[in-house]
């Protein structure tokens, strides 16, 4: 397959990490912090899956298996946290 | 053009479907105005755009064990994003992040009042044991 399409699909994808990077830095309040990383590790998922396309191998998948299943833990004890403090 | 270069084709444009996908998700994050709007744009790649870069995979591998495992992430996949969505909406209306005017039926309103009258001590902002 031609690299221009992964030249491509690496540019999205890094730009798309950055932009969730950004806005985990801005804020502006935590549940905006964590949608952005949950974005981030989905972008993390399919950068994983692309490069395995890239370089025809398997290797990689029970580790993104693991990043699917467990990726919401993160967000489920943040979103506890959140509505705990948030009331005042 | 033979068998393989039209899989490759066709696997190319899966998965610059997925990264596009994600892309989008970025910009609409930076975009967006507050998190229900933001969460909106992030969910669009947690589901459509892995299933692009699954098939990607499954295009190139086409082993029934791989497919198999494709279709396990996928499953767990579809299964934890509504939970953190749920979760992540559930909090940011009970922090105010949520613009008032943003909503078009607020259902939840009418539910925590109900939860307020039938018990004036409990505080309405723990979750309790129905908070999963």
């Amino acid at each position: 397959m031609s690299g221009w399409v992964f030249l491509v699909v690496g540019i999205m994808l890094t730009a798309a990490a950055a932009l969730a990077l950004y806005r985990i830095a801005r804020g502006p309040s935590i549940l905006d912090r964590m949608i952005a990383s949950d974005m981030l590790l989905t972008t993390i998922i399919c950068a994983m899956g692309a490069e395995m396309v890239y370089n025809s191998h398997v290797r990689t998948l029970p580790a993104m298996l693991v990043l699917a299943a467990t990726a919401f833990l993160g967000s489920v004890v943040v979103a506890r946290y959140a509505s705990r403090s948030g009331h005042k | 053009m033979t068998f393989q270069g039209i899989i490759d084709v066709v696997t190319g444009i899966f998965l610059v479907l997925g990264a596009f996908l994600s892309l989008a998700a970025g910009v609409g994050l930076l975009r967006f105005p507050d998190a229900i709007a933001r969460m909106h744009a992030t969910t669009k790649p947690q589901i459509l755009g892995l299933i692009f870069i699954l098939l990607a995979i499954a295009l190139q591998e086409r082993r029934l064990s791989t497919i198999l495992m494709l279709a396990t992430l996928l499953l767990f996949q579809m299964m934890t994003a509504p939970i953190s969505a749920h979760m992540i909406g559930r909090a940011g209306y009970r922090n105010g992040v949520v613009a008032e005017g943003s909503l078009l039926v607020d259902e939840l309103e009418r539910a925590i009042e109900r939860a307020q009258d039938e018990e004036p001590d409990d505080d309405p902002a723990e979750p309790g044991d129905d908070g999963r």
